[in-house]
């Protein structure tokens, strides 16, 4: 990262020191400790810093040079949009599998269910549904389909199961399509959906390259709510009511 | 002191964070483009920048931000004060999104694509990038307030969000079609390391201080909404913009 991007870290991270002091001096409250908190906000600065430039020297060009190469009748045969789905479906699940939000999201589901969703079958849930997404994501911008037509088609898909699903698990399956999407996963789903856009003659970077992060944030919500179906109708099934 | 153990965990997590995707990097490198050992080093080298970045700026959030936003959604909720926890609940939701580091990853990418595909001028570039942060920032902030009164008159989620995504399908035709997928994955972006964690405990805490509200049915759904809201938004910019 070049010196002159520095002064655009300290810019970013400001607002929430400036927002941290005034709520601490209106409620008339006192931090803990102010100097833990002047600590984490030069951890935070020289943090974002490096993880910016890792992105720039590492991620991005990571992301690009392997969908160049899944674009490479040399690596992948004539059609390698098998491996493309395969990749993109295996970096979903990859990526959400261990994030810490949705195993806190998976514990609460947990429990507003009365143990009828589990934690786990909810994280295995969510990923499946972001691999999926990603992989349908990477079809759409291979065959050339309408972004807004997937996106769109598929919130009246949750339309739909919203109307047919357990109350209790609406917000918490809307709230997961946020979660999943964390700090790494973003850049480099936009650097996968750019290098495809960049390898596919007829596409446009711009135009054609995003859209994997709304896919990614989608289909989970798609997932949970049939998971939460799929759990209500077996139990439906192994203990009918008396 | 036990600063070494302090700084380790935090290494520790970001690594669990990054290891399943460097795991199916590794794995298509190596399996199927054939690269080296060597060279597979050398690529996961340019990656421990962002490793150190994320651990850092994790730790930051955990000793400063995150004790400190966490007592000051608790004061603001307690004074009671519909207008001020309103006031608050904006300029976090603005400043989170601004801080938040996936957000200017991928601000900054789009800009450079619109410039190489000739959509803007090279000049421009450094302003559109901080426009499209702004303008996500914002309506993160008017997502957490309608989050906060949502909360406080027990609106239902789902009428909102689908309510949201009704607008989304009128909005898209009205905003230029090069913008739309920019716009549908700001979603995604917005809600990642700092503005999950800090809403969330701010819906948790407005719904168990609040009569006949559930933490768990009510305080969640925050996420929903700083998913939602940025799509709207970003499209109206394309549209103010053209």
């Amino acid at each position: 990262m070049s010196a002159a991007a520095w002064p655009d870290v300290l810019r970013d991270v400001a607002p929430i020191a400036l927002l941290l002091v005034a709520g601490f001096a209106w409620l008339r409250l006192r931090p803990h400790s102010a100097g833990r908190l002047a600590r984490g906000f030069l951890y935070m600065a020289l943090g974002m810093g490096l993880f910016l430039a890792g992105l720039e020297e590492g991620v991005f060009p990571l992301g690009e040079a392997m969908a160049r190469r899944l674009t490479d009748p040399a690596h992948v045969g004539a059609d390698g949009r098998l491996w493309i789905y395969l990749f993109g479906f295996a970096i979903g699940i990859a990526t959400t599998i261990a994030e810490p939000a949705l195993i806190a999201v998976g514990m609460k589901a947990e429990e507003v269910s009365k143990g009828a969703l589990s934690a786990w079958g909810l994280r295995w849930a969510v990923a499946v549904g972001v691999g999926s997404g990603v992989a349908l994501g990477c079809h759409r911008l291979l065959a050339g389909g309408s972004l807004v037509a997937w996106i769109l088609g598929a919130y009246a898909v949750v339309l739909a199961q919203t109307l047919a699903a357990p109350r209790a698990i609406v917000p918490i399956a809307y709230d997961s399509g946020g979660v999943t999407t964390s700090t790494v996963t973003v850049p480099l789903l936009a650097a996968l959906g750019i290098g495809l856009a960049k390898a596919i003659p007829g596409r446009d970077p711009f135009v054609d390259g995003f859209g994997l992060i709304a896919f990614a944030s989608v289909f989970p919500i798609i997932a949970v709510l049939g998971y939460a179906q799929l759990a209500a109708l077996l139990r439906g099934r192994q203990a009918p009511p008396a | 002191m036990k600063a070494p153990a302090a700084l380790l965990r935090p290494l520790a997590e970001a690594a669990r964070d990054l290891a399943p995707i460097a795991f199916v990097v590794a794995a298509f490198e190596l399996g199927l483009f054939g690269t080296s050992w060597r060279e597979l080093l050398g690529l996961f080298a340019s990656l421990v920048p962002v490793w150190l970045g994320l651990a850092l700026f994790i730790r930051g959030l955990a000793i400063g931000v995150f004790p400190a936003g966490e007592a000051l959604a608790e004061g603001f909720v307690r004074r009671g004060r519909l207008a001020a926890l309103l006031v608050f609940a904006f300029l976090l939701g603005f400043a989170t999104t601004i801080a938040e580091p996936a957000l200017a990853a991928v601000a900054g990418k789009a800009a450079e694509v619109a410039v190489q595909g000739g959509r803007i001028a090279p000049a421009e570039g450094h302003r559109f990038a901080l426009e499209l942060r702004l303008v996500v920032a914002f309506s993160v902030g008017a997502a957490i307030v309608v989050g906060v009164l949502r909360v406080f008159f027990g609106w239902p989620l789902a009428w909102i969000v689908l309510g949201g995504y009704l607008l989304v399908a009128a909005v898209t035709p009205l905003a230029p079609p090069a913008i739309v997928g920019v716009a549908y994955d700001a979603g995604g972006v917005t809600t990642s390391t700092i503005t999950v964690p800090l809403v969330t405990a701010l819906g948790v805490g407005l719904a168990s201080n609040i009569e006949g509200r559930s933490p768990l049915v009510d305080g969640f759904g925050m996420i929903a909404l700083a998913s939602l809201f940025p799509v709207l938004f970003v499209l109206l910019y394309g549209a103010a913009r053209a």
